[in-house]
């Protein structure tokens, strides 16, 4: 058995999904994008995110599905290799190395056994010229196969995937690269080039931006920087070809791609409107306005029912913007992550189902999609201990006008479930705000807000009663203004019972107690301007924390007013568990953030973490667990409150998790390995599950190493569509503890009491969740072993002698 | 290059007329336009696309389709009438009623022996084509409704007509209606008004493509009458379609000034099935697109905005030569300003009218660059009503100012203008073989008159105070039957220089009254003749842009000219795209010829070395910031001056101050009607 209690870093979501297009399995029925290191395999119906496929080491670029095979899919990444999936089952099935970084990979049912590649052109990474190959790949039995058989195709091509596009039965491929589109034909080997002049005279630009082909006609569209889309004919003329123009986006058009039947051309940018063009009746357009962010990339299902499109802001699994300006925090009461989310907006994301919950509009706009338009951000948000109170800052910088600040207090509305706008107090300062926070007291009967800011100032905002009004409730105001010498506040902190707000004002923090605003003491350790200031909890709740410029980590006693310890170190986050003493620092080293987390009572760090991750780690928040982890190991025990979840540079939500919680999960995603896509007789249901079920209670934890996955699939998904293999699994279990000696009419009772509660099932968890009701439908559509006819069968079958069967089991 | 006293006038508010219909004659090249004011003006596009010949309007004319057959060229228009042109005196040869209403369209059959026109009554008219004349033949079996476009299938043995909601297809043998395609409405609102078919093209694998009122381009099958495909090109009407010689583009001009391309293409590379598929766009209009012609390389539009826009097609034509520019056609390549140089009055000829100004004065100095104190304004002396029905084709002003003539296709009048106190007398009794002149000049005395006639001859009149006599009618011995376009008389009254559309020049003797020169054909076509006062050379300056200089003394070229046309000229001066109408010389400086056309203003010195093919062309402002000797260095003979635009006319004028006639484009632009209302992005 592995070793109990190992820590393990683990990717829990939130890179990128829009690096590269998404790909639908030819029945429609999942999606596949490549995100970070992996791709992830999205169920189309229920719309959540089935399992990942987990082996490349670097950044995968491009998703392909094998064209001679549906299920299988190519995967490449900038590690060099291109790897072969079952997608269904996601079991890699090979890899090939080819040796160079990939940037994107094509292929056509017209090439069998050949792959197509964008590598660099030199053989050095760095540059900037791409060149495309053609890759024939080694027919071998072997896991690892080296694929060294390149041959050019096209010299300097475009290295985004969007440039490159095979044309009708991969008779030809077109690529474009700056202002020129090249065609190339396989049969002649000829290539035709077709430049453009870099700017029209009105100015527009003429840069290639993407290149679909029409799958039945030699029509090539291309979608150009000044938001014109070009389609291309009669391209196998030097000099008698023609292109008509369509002109409505009014920036770059980033994606463009037809329906299977080529009845429709979508085309989608920044303007977040999908725009389909019909074929040959171009001035006919529909419009699929404020799909929310700008759209990266348009896939269209096979059976052309399904669009899917890719945002900039990450929308398809929402977790992570560009830009997070917010420190990520738990909302107490839905225990979900809450960060940025859409522009002007703030999400709430479930953690314990990796899941988008929803968005809270804060800035309440009309977001125009718009390069260059500075639009109101939000910056800031805090909630209070219970989670009755949201705090926002949002703000707007223009480069010639004044800032534009605004301070938002939302309350929590039992009745809607939501937040609902509370106070809004414009400009609440004069400059940026640094820094916010809420008094922490559960206990205190009014709930205080302070505010630092570039300004100068610091603000504690109260909740009070207005009394000249009657109909209003309680709203905010400003409670006192604090300044200390002139000197900027950076940071603020409430200590764990609220008597005490610790306030930085650069190398000095001061203490405040806010029932009477006198200011306490003075602390200060200089040089070096504090970074972060942070109060202990419980036991060490006499201890205030705080991390300075000049790679100090000081602990001072507020009893004694002295420091208490100090250690060097270069503290990019420091941050308090809600739940325990614990504290965790994140240390930026040489490119390299390393990870000690310690109690301020105690010298000795509690567990510590060389190179959690590269980059720098800014945010990071401790999510309360929903029940205890009971773990007897000194060093996960820190883990056992709360789990420690951080956002890399790259934008990945990591999170630390133990051996035994990993196994505890791996043994529930077990039960999801029968795919549904695997033609269910109940045959095969009977016997594969009851072997499984053997398999699990004779070997236990050995289970995962039947998956070939080398690091293991922390499969984070519950219910939804298992849950109906867990019906037919109690069905079959009932069946055979019954000894299926029961008479018929009994088991037909039987079974519509099962169906009953399933549907019970359904309502239970769409009254919870409205999103899951969706879910439970698509469950159902999603197992089509399921159908009326096939229950038919079942009961059929049943009817039939089944004492063989029982008989079979048992031995 | 001098420094001059710059009379900028800007009063002459010349307003071309709208095109209304065009024709293109791919055996000799040539393009006729016919405009809203009834005047037709040939272009041949063989040659630089110059205007080469101008039918003046007439009141009551207003052409509604063009048809050439061969060399003939017949108009018909909503007075009812079909008319056929004399090419050679530039007007109506004759006229024949054809009883229907208004006619709408004409089109020819391609074997050129039948004409058929289409009637607001109903019927198509077919007229036999006979050596001298058109004789009526029959009518096909009459509709009900207005037949508004026409087209013949290249056999000849059908027609298909345009008409309101449908397009019939008529058997030119039996004269039966064989098929009626019902031309669906407009959505929305419209769906209660007609539909007009406006433009019809039939092709040779019995294709019908229809252009109507509610935006649409439609593909019909003519054998079975069936309709192919249709595309929505504009929200308002498609006016005009023109098929390429080879069938396999056809462009649509539409209400909002846009074209749209057509091409007959194969769907998938290497098969034969072609359909027609919308390719570019072009938009170089602002109103009305009414007239398209679509030649072997361009598209040729015009319309309501007045300009012809020759649009080379790129896949057709070489790239970046002087072939594949885009050429805007928007004044006349002719004067329509007569300078008297002595008085410093201007005369400018409008169709129906002539006004005579004086230029203002001013004593005041500057810098170079600064704009002077006026003291006197310009004054308009004299409006002058044409009169009867004919308009003006030519007119003259005399140098001293005493003399004013103009032409009309039937008529020569000659006034005596007193300035004492402003009055304009019409010379009553003038000579008959003065009957009709195709251009007009006096003697630099002002003691002649010279009016050029039929077959290239000019008619010498004699002016004094009591009568006008015919002195002389000078003949070229060439026999050409063109008409002269361009006269110019010499300073010291000994020569007379006649250009006509056969590109011969001829030089005359005035004191002999005899035929002296003719300067060796060139190719194209002269489009400004002048003879230097001093050293009597002839210079020429033809529509591509070649320039001679040509000695009537030896009979030869001149030095100056050989080395120019060893060398060659700039690119940059081959490149332009409009042609010089006016060469003048400086009294003070005889050897500056000064030149111009519609963009630019260019005094040639020729004392300076010519310019190198690497030498800037324009480097006037470049020449202004060099030191002195570097100066010297980098001068060359062409000076051109930019700064005035959309010329009409520079002139010299005795003072030694300079006459420059600008008509800003966006002046013609703002008096235009408004055009169809367009959703502009953004608005």
């Amino acid at each position: 058995m592995v070793e109990h209690g190992e820590i393990r870093v683990v990717h829990r979501g939130g890179s990128k999904l829009t690096s590269r297009d998404p790909v639908f399995s030819s029945d429609s029925r999942f999606l596949l994008c490549a995100s970070g290191e992996c791709v992830k395999v999205f169920s189309t119906s229920t719309e959540e995110c089935i399992h990942d496929l987990r082996g490349h080491t670097e950044l995968v670029t491009g998703v392909l599905l094998r064209p001679s095979n549906h299920l299988q899919v190519y995967s490449c990444s900038a590690d060099g290799t291109v790897r072969l999936w079952d997608f269904t089952d996601g079991i890699l099935i090979k890899t090939y190395v080819i040796g160079y970084p990939i940037y994107s990979i094509y292929a056509s049912a017209n090439h069998e056994g050949v792959i197509f590649l964008v590598t660099p052109a030199q053989s050095d990474k760095r540059s900037e010229m791409f060149q495309l190959v053609a890759v024939q790949l080694p027919q071998s039995g072997d896991q690892l196969v080296e694929a060294r058989e390149l041959s050019a195709v096209l010299s300097d091509v475009s290295s985004n995937p969007a440039a490159i596009v095979f044309g009708r039965g991969g008779e030809y491929i077109a690529s474009a690269n700056g202002l020129q589109l090249e065609v190339y034909f396989f049969k002649k080997q000829k290539a035709y080039r077709f430049p453009l002049k870099e700017d029209n005279k009105k100015g527009g630009k003429n840069t290639f931006m993407c290149v679909a082909c029409h799958p039945k006609d030699d029509c090539i569209a291309t979608g150009h920087e000044d938001g014109k889309i070009r389609l291309w004919r009669n391209f196998n003329h030097k000099k008698e070809y023609t292109y008509s123009t369509l002109h409505w986006h009014h920036s770059a058009v980033s994606s463009l791609c037809f329906t299977p039947e080529g009845t429709n051309l979508l085309s989608g940018g920044i303007e977040s409107v999908l725009v389909q063009w019909r074929y040959n009746q171009e001035s006919q357009r529909d419009f699929l306005p404020r799909l929310g962010a700008a759209i990266t990339h348009i896939a269209v299902s096979p059976d052309g029912a399904l669009f899917c499109t890719s945002h900039s802001d990450n929308s398809k699994e929402l977790t992570v913007d560009t830009v997070v300006r917010t420190d990520l925090m738990m909302d107490p009461r839905s225990k979900s992550l809450v960060l940025n989310g859409k522009p002007g907006h703030l999400q709430f994301y479930s953690l314990q189902r990796d899941k988008l919950l929803y968005n809270l509009d804060i800035v309440q706009q009309e977001y125009i999609h718009e390069s260059g338009l500075q639009q109101f951000e939000v910056v800031k948000a805090a909630f209070n201990a219970s989670g009755n109170w949201l705090a926002t800052v949002e703000e707007r910088k223009q480069k010639a006008a004044e800032l534009e600040l605004n301070l938002k207090l939302w309350a929590y509305d039992e009745q809607t479930q939501s937040f609902v706008l509370n106070t809004t107090i414009s400009a609440p300062h004069e400059a940026q705000i640094t820094a916010m926070c809420f008094c922490h007291a559960a206990d205190s009967q009014t709930t205080m807000l302070a505010s630092t800011s570039k300004d100068g100032h610091f603000k504690a905002w109260q909740l009070a009663a207005q009394a000249h009004t009657e109909d209003e409730g309680p709203s905010w105001s400003c409670d006192f203004v604090g300044a200390y010498h002139d000197l900027v506040p950076e940071c603020c902190c409430f200590s764990a019972d609220g008597s005490l707000l610790a306030v930085s004002f650069q190398e000095v923090v001061t203490v405040w107690s806010p029932a009477s605003w006198e200011l306490l003491t003075t602390l200060s350790q200089p040089p070096g301007a504090i970074r972060d200031l942070c109060f202990g909890r419980l036991s060490c709740s006499k201890y205030l924390l705080g991390t300075s410029a000049n790679n100090l980590l000081c602990c001072w006693n507020l009893l004694t007013c002295s420091l208490e310890w100090s250690t060097s170190m270069d503290v990019s986050l420091l941050l308090a568990d809600p739940l325990s003493e614990n504290m965790a620092a994140f240390c930026c080293q040489a490119g390299c953030t390393d990870l000690f987390v310690f109690k301020p009572s105690e010298p000795r760090p509690l567990f510590s973490r060389k190179e959690v991750c590269s980059g720098k780690v800014t945010r990071a928040v401790f999510a309360p667990r929903e029940e205890m982890l009971e773990s007897c190991e000194e060093s996960s025990q820190w883990l056992n409150h709360s789990q420690l979840y951080f956002l890399t540079q790259y934008m990945d939500l990591m999170t630390f998790t133990t051996k035994a919680e990993e196994d505890r999960l791996m043994a529930s995603s077990k039960q999801l390995v029968i795919d549904d896509s695997v033609a269910m007789t109940p045959f095969y249901l009977l016997l594969g599950k009851h072997r499984q079920q053997e398999n699990q209670d004779s070997l236990g934890g050995m289970s995962a190493e039947r998956t070939p996955l080398p690091q293991g699939s922390v499969a984070i998904r519950e219910v939804g569509s298992p849950a109906l293999f867990m019906l037919i699994y109690y069905f079959f279990s009932y069946m055979c503890s019954h000894g299926l000696r029961e008479e018929n009419k009994h088991t037909e009772e039987e079974m519509e009491s099962e169906k009953e509660e399933e549907d019970s099932e359904g309502e239970m968890e769409s009254s919870t969740r409205p999103k899951e009701s969706l879910e439970s439908e698509a469950t159902e559509s999603a197992a089509p072993a399921l159908t009326k006819a096939q229950a038919r069968e079942l009961r059929r079958v049943k009817k039939l002698d089944h004492s063989w069967l029982a008989g079979l089991l048992d031995s | 290059m001098g420094e001059f006293k710059v009379h900028r006038v800007r009063f002459f508010d010349y307003m071309p007329s709208a095109i209304r219909a065009m024709a293109f004659n791919s055996r000799t090249e040539r393009l006729a336009v016919a405009r809203a004011d009834g005047a037709l003006e040939i272009f041949n596009f063989a040659d630089h696309y110059f205007q080469e010949k101008v039918i003046p309007g007439q009141d009551g004319r207003a052409v509604e389709a063009l048809c050439w057959v061969g060399q003939r060229l017949f108009s018909a228009g909503l007075n009812g009438e079909i008319t056929e042109y004399d090419l050679e005196n530039m007007r109506p040869r004759y006229t024949v009623e054809a009883y229907g209403g208004p006619i709408w369209t004409i089109s020819s059959n391609s074997q050129g022996t039948l004409l058929a026109v289409g009637c607001e009554d109903g019927t198509v008219k077919m007229f036999e084509l006979l050596d001298e004349r058109i004789r009526f033949q029959r009518n096909l079996e009459r509709q009900k409704g207005r037949i508004i476009s026409l087209s013949w299938h290249p056999s000849g043995t059908l027609i298909a007509a345009g008409m309101m909601d449908m397009i019939r297809i008529f058997d030119a043998e039996t004269g039966h209606a064989t098929h009626r395609l019902l031309v669906e409405r407009g959505a929305g609102a419209s769906k209660s008004k007609e539909v007009v078919v406006w433009s019809i093209a039939f092709l040779s694998d019995h294709t019908i493509v229809s252009g109507d009122s509610a935006g649409k381009v439609q593909i019909w099958d003519g054998l079975t009458g069936t309709l192919v495909k249709t595309h929505l090109v504009t929200k308002w009407d498609v006016l005009a379609l023109a098929v390429s010689q080879d069938e396999s583009s056809l462009v649509a001009g539409t209400s909002e000034g846009t074209v749209v391309q057509f091409q007959f293409i194969a769907s998938t590379v290497d098969q034969q099935d072609k359909e027609w598929v919308r390719t570019r766009t072009f938009k170089n209009h602002s109103h009305d697109v009414r007239a398209l012609a679509h030649t072997e390389t361009a598209v040729v539009s015009g319309g309501m905005d007045t300009q012809l826009v020759v649009r080379p097609l790129l896949d057709k034509v070489e790239k970046n030569t002087q072939e594949s520019a885009l050429r805007k056609i928007a004044f006349p390549h002719r004067s329509l300003v007569c300078c008297a140089k002595k008085a410093g009055l201007l005369l400018f000829q409008f169709p129906d009218h002539l006004e005579l100004w004086r230029v203002g004065e001013s004593d005041g100095l500057g810098k170079p660059g600064d704009s002077l104190p006026v003291k006197r304004n310009p004054e308009k002396l004299i409006q002058l009503k044409r009169k009867g029905e004919d308009h003006i084709c030519c007119s003259a002003l005399s140098p001293c100012g005493g003399w004013l003539a103009y032409s009309t296709v039937s008529a020569v009048r000659l006034y005596r203008i007193q300035y004492n106190n402003i009055s304009i007398t019409k010379v009553s009794k003038l000579p008959k073989d003065l009957r009709s002149a195709h251009q007009l000049c006096f003697s630099s005395d002002s003691s002649k008159l010279f009016a050029s006639s039929s077959h290239s001859s000019v008619v010498i009149v004699s002016l004094n105070q009591l009568e006008c006599k015919h002195l002389h009618t000078l003949k070229p011995r060439s026999g050409s039957r063109q008409p002269v376009h361009l006269l110019f008389a010499s300073e010291d009254g000994k020569w007379l220089a006649a250009a006509n559309a056969d590109c011969e020049i001829h030089v005359y003797n005035l004191h002999k009254l005899k035929l002296h020169c003719t300067v060796p054909v060139h190719s194209s076509c002269p489009t400004a003749i002048a003879i230097h006062p001093v050293t009597s050379n002839l210079v020429v300056v033809h529509a591509d842009q070649q320039i001679f200089e040509y000695s009537l003394m030896q009979k030869e070229y001149t030095e100056w000219s050989r080395k120019l046309q060893k060398q060659g000229l700039h690119s940059l001066w081959l490149e332009r795209d409009t042609p010089v109408t006016h060469i003048s010389y400086s009294p003070k400086n005889p050897a500056h010829i000064f030149l111009h056309d519609m963009f630019m203003f260019c005094i040639i010195d020729q004392s300076l070395p010519l310019p190198e093919a690497k030498t800037m062309l324009y480097n006037q402002m470049t020449l202004r910031s060099l030191p002195e000797p570097e100066r010297i260095r980098h001068s060359h003979a062409f000076k051109i001056c930019k700064n005035f635009q959309h010329l009409l006319c520079v002139s010299l004028l005795e003072d030694h101050s300079l006459v420059v006639v600008e008509r800003p484009l966006l002046d013609i632009m703002s008096q235009l009607p408004a055009p169809v209302r367009q959703k502009k992005f953004a608005t």
